[in-house]
């Protein structure tokens, strides 16, 4: 009886019996993945055919002369196909569905973005494909919703519990045990049981690493500070692989949605409302009750209102080499709105999160530093979000026209 | 102790029952009506469920059960108190069924030292596999308390008996893939796994997952020692109230 994927405190494997047998051919097929060296020159090619990589390092200038501290770089995730992070980990997990010859893939999804994503994946490996989202998620994005079944796929709104992320991943997993012959559960994010996180952010790290080689290349040396939003971690994870061991400060943004006072927020590691628990088969912080009951969690991005987070993030903070915070809704709103007008770039509010606390420290930096941040996905396509965000009267009366005319 | 109370059953009845129920729904009064009419009733053994938040190895039924038990405000401090209360009180074995997390935020020592001063037996933890059981395995120990653990129909012979080494009381025998509630078809397949069972440990061996009337516990008989009757039961309250409960659960071992 060996204990399995601890990073630390944090992690392992709390598995229904039923799903042993499952993991252990996953983890099988992950670790031959793991020593071969082809299939991660594969896995490049695909990405590089497939999905725009390496995605460019785009220096901001003008957000650098207006804060006058450090210089500041974004790494543009959101150039990959279906316009974030979120393609380097379904595309790497469809490769292993293949060597697994399993024929459909699960997934759960928040925001959409993995959904899509694993949508487009299942159309061009040729997988059917079910998609678990909660039901809220499935009314406030709409437009993913669309997509993912034009891709083909089936998305099933949850209607269990608080009817979010956490609740799509729980369905996926009962589908999962049921279906395990045929299916593979395409997890999302650098959480659950071993070996999801180390997996996931495996597949992620092709980020930090042509993150790094790009400063090399082009500055002759590194950041000295990375930002990155923490949903459940896994562009932060993929972004941080790069630097882990450089003399580079790590920093990872959370979801403080209305204040870290208000109890409204989707902040585990940088603040004291969470604790250590286990649930969706791992060890890490959770926003829970003194019961162990999970609580209800806020963000204005869909992609960061998540009760957990990746266990490796939590060991790294127990460790002090990431450091948390967290950045506010209206925060969020502000640094997007200041990100589109002065650099034409067009951030997820996910990824804002990372805009907006680099910007409150770029300015104390100087010259002579370099900031990072981890644009992890666009966020022209959720254009129904962030026009509420901004609360736009222009966008709302074109609402309301539209809607007449279906009525018509 | 459990092992040896069910042998001694097993003297009297071919094959025993076990029931389950979630605490806390429909209510913590209905919950005490619905122990003490299945104990009437001549159910051997009993699985007090502590809801949770995220039930992932639970149907659809059950999961309602756990939201509506929590929705009703029910805590983990109130569950053990009624574990306390019906188990001094009923004449029959009863186990907590429940997530890790309940116990691993309470303390999971201080969970079981609590579980042996209510007179509990046992307890089943479907997403505490044996290799992150240490800690709850030694504390079971100390109290002669009865750590249930789960076989599937996926697991190999080789971990089945690797489990039969810390598993105590009986072990619970998944009928299929799958969560609670599901139609579970009772076929020689499940009769082959049984067997498969039996080989791996000497403990007797609890079958679940879609029993559901006579017919399945008539072909459960000489193959299982108990059969768990889960979801049904939660059903049969729902669609007719719990007057009904006490005939059913008769009929079933007639």
């Amino acid at each position: 009886m060996i204990k399995r994927g601890y990073y630390g405190n944090f992690g392992g494997a709390f598995l229904p019996e039923i799903l042993v047998a499952t993991f252990d051919e996953l983890e099988g097929v992950f670790n031959d993945a793991k020593n071969d060296p082809i299939f991660w020159h594969d896995y490049e090619q695909l990405m590089s055919n497939y999905s725009c990589r390496p995605t460019p390092l785009t220096y901001a200038e003008n957000l650098t002369r207006l804060f006058g501290g450090a210089r500041i770089f974004i790494k543009r995730e959101d150039l990959n196909h279906t316009g974030a992070h979120k393609a380097n980990n379904v595309m790497g997990q469809g490769l292993l569905v293949r060597r697994m010859g399993k024929t459909r893939v699960i997934a759960e999804t928040g925001a959409g973005q993995h959904g899509v994503a694993t949508a487009t994946m299942a159309a061009r490996f040729g997988f059917d494909c079910t998609i678990y989202m909660g039901e809220v998620d499935v009314e406030r994005q709409r437009p993913n919703v669309f997509w993912m079944e034009q891709l083909g796929a089936t998305v099933v709104p949850v209607t269990d519990g608080t009817r979010i992320l956490k609740d799509a991943i729980n369905e996926a997993f009962r589908d999962w045990v049921t279906h395990m012959d045929t299916t593979h559960y395409v997890l999302g994010t650098a959480c659950g049981p071993h070996p999801f996180p180390e997996m996931v952010s495996w597949f992620q790290s092709i980020i930090g690493k042509e993150a790094r080689r790009q400063f090399l290349d082009r500055e002759g040396r590194l950041p000295s500070r990375v930002f990155a939003c923490v949903g459940g971690g896994s562009n932060a994870m993929g972004v941080f692989s790069g630097f882990f061991d450089d003399d580079v400060e790590l920093v990872g943004v959370e979801a403080a949605g209305r204040g870290l006072d208000s109890g409204e927020h989707a902040s585990r590691l940088c603040s004291s409302d969470a604790s250590i628990g286990v649930a969706q088969g791992y060890k890490t912080y959770f926003l829970q009750d003194n019961d162990g009951q999970m609580r209800e969690t806020h963000s204005i991005a869909a992609g960061l209102d998540y009760v957990g987070v990746s266990p490796i993030l939590s060991d790294l903070k127990e460790k002090g080499r990431v450091r948390f915070e967290g950045a506010t809704d209206s925060e969020v709103i502000d640094a997007l709105s200041l990100t589109m007008k002065k650099e034409g770039v067009i951030p997820a509010l996910e990824s804002a999160h990372a805009f907006a606390r680099a910007f409150k420290e770029a300015p104390k930096m100087s010259a002579d530093d370099i900031i990072l941040i981890n644009q992890s996905g666009r966020g022209d396509k959720d254009i129904f979000t962030i026009a509420d965000a901004f609360d736009d009267p222009k966008w709302k009366q074109f609402i309301i026209e539209k809607a007449k005319q279906y009525h018509a | 102790m459990l092992e040896s109370y069910i042998g001694s059953r097993l003297n009297e009845k071919k094959i025993l029952l076990m029931t389950h129920i979630v605490i806390g729904y429909p209510s913590l009064e209905a919950s005490r009506e619905i122990v003490r009419t299945m104990a009437a009733a001549g159910v051997d053994l009993m699985e007090l469920q502590i809801p949770f938040s995220e039930p992932i190895a639970d149907g659809p039924v059950i999961v309602k059960a756990n939201q509506q038990a929590l929705a009703n405000g029910v805590t983990v401090d109130q569950c053990l108190d009624f574990g306390r209360e019906v188990a001094r009180q009923l004449p029959i074995p009863f186990l907590y069924m429940t997530y890790y997390n309940i116990l691993f935020k309470y303390g999971v020592e201080r969970f079981v030292d609590h579980m042996k001063a209510a007179d509990m037996q046992g307890a089943i933890v479907p997403d505490l596999p044996p290799e992150e059981a240490a800690g709850y395995l030694a504390a079971m120990k100390t109290h002669a308390l009865s750590p249930i653990f789960i076989y599937s129909p996926t697991t190999s012979d080789a971990r089945m008996k690797t489990i039969a080494q810390v598993a105590d009381g009986f072990v619970y025998c998944v009928a299929r893939k799958g969560v609670t509630g599901d139609q579970t078809e009772f076929s020689q397949q499940i009769g082959d796994y049984l067997t498969r069972c039996r080989t791996a440990t000497h403990l007797p061996l609890a079958l679940g997952f879609g029993v559901k009337d006579k017919s399945d516990i008539e072909f459960l008989r000489g193959k299982a020692d108990i059969a768990v009757i889960g979801t049904q039961a939660l059903r049969l309250v729902e669609d007719q109230g719990i007057a009904a409960l006490g005939n059913f659960i008769r009929d079933l071992q007639k």
